[in-house]
């Protein structure tokens, strides 16, 4: 198979884990580009893609950027602040008037759940979801997931836990969407306030011991609490959090084996993790953040190449 | 589709003797000289000039494989997309002679796309350009070979499979033709 079963990336969901093998073996001729003395390929050198930033970023903004001008693609960047969004300006209509301006490819954040995929059947360009609220963040799974399949050279039968708010954390549903279909074991672990009801539902382990979490685990996600999303108190203080579920040098080397410590970024040092674990060389975190461009090269190529000449 | 063998395996071993010591006679020593195969079927052929070479100079002769996927000219103007293969450069090619090497030399298009993506690993001294069989009068682009195992000329239906006894079974190359072409 050649070709992803899906015209758009609005979430893992809607990826079949052959889609995940066919981007991950095109991010690894990525990654070869990208340490070349020439980081550059002229495949998209005739498409047009627009960066559309209804929310903050740093990393996922500049890391599609990269990746889209290390495929020669022509971008135009936007976000919300200073924009006619403040004037009233509805979703669809700032969208359509960017596209009239010949944009192929749209890389959307917006901090509504489900914006990404309303906008895919509202508009003629291709959709790439970098991150729509509290919903999915499909492509920060896919790095994720190829990070982990580089440490230890597959996903398959490998127990990841993700650590932390995962009612608020778009990049927690897509990992596990994700490494399932992959066949990756999942549990979550978290203070109870702070875990979907029903997430048993989607078939991932529970757990509210940090402690037994990871000596069940290959792989440690650590995510960051979302205080921007809460919009009520879930704990009493960070402190208190920090000391029941943040990953620290001596929980680390109190474990029976070495794990593997991934974190999604941005890192509240001191919060979920200690500097100490964060620099240590059990963590693939920067690793993670080289694998992000590469991963978004592959799947920008290969959406663009179903467009239509 | 009918076949017609351009070149039994004996015959093919003695061109590619002879392609090296063709090599030999302008690089010398292959001190500033490397070989890059092009992917997918050109770095078989660098595997055996590679083990020829080495046979014949006594010393390692220094091989890479590229791969032009994302430098073709024919990107979303194909039915699904090509899936790229390996890129192995682990030398600088920064002033050296390199011999660009592909099984058949049709159109040109891939060479093009060849001589694009070798120069995002560096400035090369000189390229030239190896190939087993060149189907002659069929360029699309004004590029010729500077090594050529043995030129053939074909129709445009036709087809030039060039077949290795470590993936097929046999060394031999066979020209395939459309049983209702003239």
């Amino acid at each position: 198979m050649n070709n992803l079963s899906v015209e758009h990336l609005v979430g893992i969901k809607e990826l079949s884990s052959e889609d995940i093998h066919l981007i991950f073996k095109t991010a690894d001729s990525f990654k070869e580009v990208i340490n070349r003395p020439i980081k550059k390929v002229p495949s998209l050198r005739d498409i047009t893609i627009a960066n559309l930033f209804f929310e903050n970023s740093t990393r996922t903004k500049l890391s599609f950027e990269l990746a889209e001008k290390r495929l020669s693609a022509d971008i135009v960047n936007f976000s919300a602040s200073g924009s006619s969004v403040k004037k009233g300006e509805s979703l669809v209509d700032t969208v359509n008037n960017i596209l009239s301006m010949k944009v192929d490819l749209v890389v959307m954040r917006h901090p509504n759940p489900g914006a990404a995929s309303f906008l895919s059947k509202k508009i003629g360009a291709k959709v790439i979801n970098a991150g729509d609220g509290t919903h999915e963040h499909p492509t920060q799974a896919l790095l994720d997931a190829y990070s982990i399949r580089e440490k230890l050279g597959s996903v398959e039968g490998k127990k990841v836990v993700i650590v932390g708010d995962i009612l608020h954390s778009r990049v927690a549903l897509s990992n596990i969407y994700c490494l399932q279909k992959l066949g990756a074991q999942v549990m979550v672990c978290g203070p109870l306030n702070l875990i979907p009801k029903n997430i048993k539902e989607l078939g991932v382990k529970v757990s509210t011991n940090l402690k037994e979490a990871l000596e069940w685990c290959d792989v440690a996600n650590m995510l960051r609490i979302q205080l921007e999303r809460q919009d009520e108190t879930y704990f009493p203080s960070l402190r208190e959090y920090s000391m029941l579920f943040g990953l620290n040098k001596e929980i680390l080397d109190s474990l029976s084996k070495k794990i593997v410590v991934m974190h999604p970024g941005p890192i509240n040092r001191g919060v979920e993790i200690t500097s100490d674990v964060a620099d240590s060389e059990q963590s693939i975190i920067l690793q993670q953040v080289e694998n992000g461009v590469a991963v978004r090269m592959a799947v920008i190529y290969l959406l663009a190449s179903q467009i239509e000449r | 589709m009918e076949k017609q063998v351009i070149l039994n395996a004996k015959h093919l071993e003695l061109t590619l003797k002879r392609l090296c010591h063709e090599l030999i006679e302008t690089h010398n020593d292959f001190n500033e000289t490397v070989i890059i195969g092009l992917q997918p079927r050109g770095i078989h052929v660098v595997q055996r000039l590679k083990e020829q070479l080495e046979n014949i100079l006594g010393k390692e002769i220094k091989c890479g494989s590229l791969d032009i996927t994302f430098y073709r000219d024919d990107f979303r103007r194909r039915e699904t997309p090509l899936i790229p293969s390996v890129t192995n450069i682990d030398f600088s090619i920064e002033n050296k002679n390199i011999v660009l090497v592909d099984d058949v030399l049709f159109t040109g298009r891939t060479i093009r796309s060849g001589l694009d993506a070798l120069l995002s690993f560096g400035r090369p001294k000189s390229v030239e350009l190896l190939v087993l069989i060149d189907r002659r009068f069929r360029r699309d682009l004004p590029i010729d070979a500077n090594y050529v195992g043995k030129a053939v000329d074909t129709l445009l239906s036709e087809r030039v499979s060039v077949e290795w006894a470590e993936i097929e079974g046999k060394d031999k190359i066979v020209l395939f033709s459309k049983e209702n072409d003239e």
